[in-house]
């Protein structure tokens, strides 16, 4: 209770209170509960944070602070709940800015900001946030009875959570379902084949998606994704 | 016809949909419970909560919530632990007696109380006497040095003396100091050297912080006196965390931050406050109340009564004080610092002085204040003249110390000064170091891009002047 904890809200008094911690050495995660509300702590950020080793002659320093804060639009957020102020924070010398593109990349970049020896901010994507669905199987008729057994398998032996999807009927299919789940980079796994469904998936497999299927010579462009 | 997929998942979310609405509604009655009531919403939430199911999973509890009402009426509001009232009255800040401000000597530097005479050694008392008047003698020099063109800027203390050297003396020297920028007393108690004060003033190559900053932007690792910066108020919320990772250590250190009354204004301060008491964290804040934000008085810096008024309202211990009294500031540092690391809580002082001086080098204040107001704090209230008359009247001091003392200091501050402007100012390099911990490539290139500008036309610039 005494290393994770509420505090009262007041964003400068968060990231002013984190530079403290971490100016005595001790290392400082400061939660900004959305982006938006970032813009309190400006001032701690740009005019303190950024410029205590500078200022201090390296006698001091906040190096040990890492502020993270969800970002970006989810499509129902509206003003406060979707913005993207990095840009805000590109042109203050002394802090490093940080963007994951993926739930992977996100362990990884947050681990090396709390690690980094320089205030860092990093802005998680929400529309990243969900549940560990890692797998999307789909599949119709009695292979779904398979597919099922399969992703019962993988949560047992290998720990890994799998959507299962059956899509009832192959035409029309429901490409929306299909689209949502596709789009929150679940690697897939078809059940039946055929050429053209072939191909998108196989382009859905990579990390910069942008349009989402062929399906009978119809190109239905769905997402367009920047920086995911 | 288009197909309709549906994802085992979702089916499950319904699910749980519902069950979360279920528990939120359970858990509701049960918070609330037999003994508590709902006031007027609650007939309505919880025929609501029985429509929704909860009346059939639970009809007894449903059953109980009817009979509550008249027979507890004492507040419930997690908010608050108070008493009903049904006078209407508004309550009136008291701004005509406000909190006392305590003291211990008079101003002929007397001990009112022998009680609450701290007596503290003779070795002890001159070395008050001898850092404040020490400050005193450099702030003279450099505020001239400034008119002079020597230095760019300077602040001065005058008048305040007595709260730097009081509050320093009552800590222990790992004690981490956060300052606004009018301590520097609490820097000549911990016994900086006159040569660093200089150094960061001159901005020259010995100057700890490169040169980077302003004039009196001091600061020192050595002597737990973190650097100061210009933005008001922001040193305070960082104090406080500070503190709660001292407490965390089992340091049984106590954080101090240093602000203005002025200052106290700033969003920043009331985060700090809230965030001391409710983290509990061992920190003492002291305002120095000196009348002035630069020409704002105090009638137009608040309403209220002061800054000690203000910690109750978050939970602090505050005490006003007399902070021209060195020994009445000492006092109530030293159990304020007591009790902060003993019972890991904040504690609020606010030290009334007079800021003697003009807010800087910038600030002519004959503007916006009268030279008889000054003169009297200068002439009749000062806490170099009080603490001088205990000394005397101690017999621990006398005139020929006086005059002797005066001029050994002088010359101390004459040479450091001397020194310091003589020294070369830091390598240009500096400008790119320190920015980030490793120096990034695009700050490499152009620090090598100065360097490439500067073999070129270095002629024009008074490179001479600075290290190689």
């Amino acid at each position: 209770k005494d290393r994770v904890f509420n505090t009262p809200l007041c964003e400068q008094g968060i990231v002013g209170f984190g530079i403290g911690i971490a100016v005595t050495g001790a290392t400082a995660i400061a939660e900004i509960q959305f982006a938006d509300y970032i813009f309190p702590a400006f001032d701690q950020i740009v005019n303190e944070a950024a410029k205590y080793r500078y200022r201090s002659g390296d006698l001091f320093n906040c190096g040990s602070l890492t502020i993270r804060s969800p970002w970006g639009c989810v499509g129902h957020g509206a003003l406060y709940h979707s913005q993207s102020p990095e840009a805000f924070f590109a042109h203050c010398p002394g802090i490093k800015v940080v963007v994951p593109r993926s739930p992977f990349q996100a362990k990884g970049l947050l681990l090396s900001c709390i690690e980094d020896k320089n205030p860092c901010i990093f802005f998680e994507p929400k529309i990243l946030y969900r549940a560990a669905v890692i797998l999307c199987l789909f599949s119709s008729f009695f292979q779904v009875h398979v597919i099922r057994e399969v992703a019962a398998m993988a949560q047992e032996k290998l720990g890994v959570s799998c959507e299962v999807i059956d899509l009832r009927t192959i035409i029309p299919w429901d490409v929306d379902t299909v689209c949502k789940t596709v789009t929150c980079q679940a690697p897939l796994s078809m059940g039946f084949s055929r050429r053209e469904y072939w191909k998108c998936f196989l382009q859905a497999f990579s990390s910069h998606v942008r349009h989402c299927f062929l399906s009978n010579g119809q190109c239905s462009k769905l997402w367009l994704n920047r920086g995911r | 016809m288009k197909g309709q997929a549906r994802s085992r998942r979702g089916e499950g979310r319904i699910a749980e949909r519902w069950s979360v609405k279920m528990a939120m509604a359970a858990a509701a009655v049960k918070f609330w419970g037999r003994s508590r009531g709902l006031g007027r919403a609650g007939l309505p939430l919880l025929r609501l909560l029985a429509a929704r199911g909860l009346a059939r999973s639970h009809p007894h509890r449903w059953q109980r919530q009817q009979h509550f009402s008249s027979l507890d009426d004492k507040p419930q509001f997690p908010g608050a632990s108070a008493e009903f009232i049904d006078k209407l009255e508004f309550i009136q800040p008291n701004v005509i007696s406000g909190i006392p401000i305590y003291r211990v000597m008079d101003r002929q530097g007397q001990i009112i109380n022998p009680s609450e005479d701290p007596h503290l050694p003779q070795e002890k008392v001159l070395k008050f006497y001898k850092s404040m008047t020490l400050l005193n003698t450099m702030d003279r020099i450099l505020y001239e040095s400034q008119r002079q063109g020597r230095i760019s800027f300077y602040m001065t203390n005058y008048g305040e003396e007595g709260t730097h050297v009081g509050s320093a003396a009552a800590l222990d020297d790992t004690d981490l100091v956060f300052g606004q920028y009018r301590e520097a007393g609490v820097l000549i108690y911990r016994d900086y050297p006159l040569e660093l004060f200089m150094a960061q003033c001159y901005g020259n190559v010995s100057d700890l912080g490169k040169g980077r900053q302003m004039p009196v932007h001091y600061g020192c690792r050595e002597r737990h006196f973190v650097t100061i910066s210009s933005p008001l108020a922001t040193q305070i919320p960082q104090a406080v965390g500070a503190a709660y990772a001292a407490k965390r250590a089992n340091a049984n250190r106590v954080v101090i931050c240093y602000f203005g009354e002025g200052a106290a204004s700033e969003g920043d301060a009331h985060a700090g406050f809230n965030f001391a008491a409710t983290l509990e964290c061992p920190i003492i804040f002291f305002c120095r109340n000196n009348g002035y934000a630069i020409s704002t008085p105090t009638s137009e810096q608040y309403r209220g009564d002061g800054i000690a008024a203000r910690g109750p309202g978050y939970g602090i211990l505050s005490i006003r004080v007399d902070g021209n009294d060195v020994f009445a500031v000492y006092n109530a540092t030293k159990e304020a610092r007591r009790r902060a690391v003993a019972e890991n809580q904040p504690f609020l002082i606010e030290a009334m002085t007079y800021r003697i001086g003009h807010h800087s080098t910038s600030d002519d204040s004959s503007a916006y204040r009268s030279v008889d107001e000054v003169n009297y704090w200068d002439k009749q209230d000062h806490p170099i003249s009080r603490l001088r008359h205990y000394l005397q009247s101690r017999g621990w001091w006398d005139d020929e110390q006086e005059k002797a003392w005066r001029k050994q200091s002088r010359k101390k501050v004459m040479e450091a000064f001397e020194q310091a402007e003589r020294k070369l100012k830091p390598n240009p390099n500096l400008i790119f170091s320190d920015v980030y911990q490793e120096m990034p490539a695009q700050l490499r290139k152009q620090q090598e891009s100065l360097a490439r500008h500067l073999q070129t036309y270095g002629e024009h610039y008074p490179l001479d002047h600075f290290e190689k």
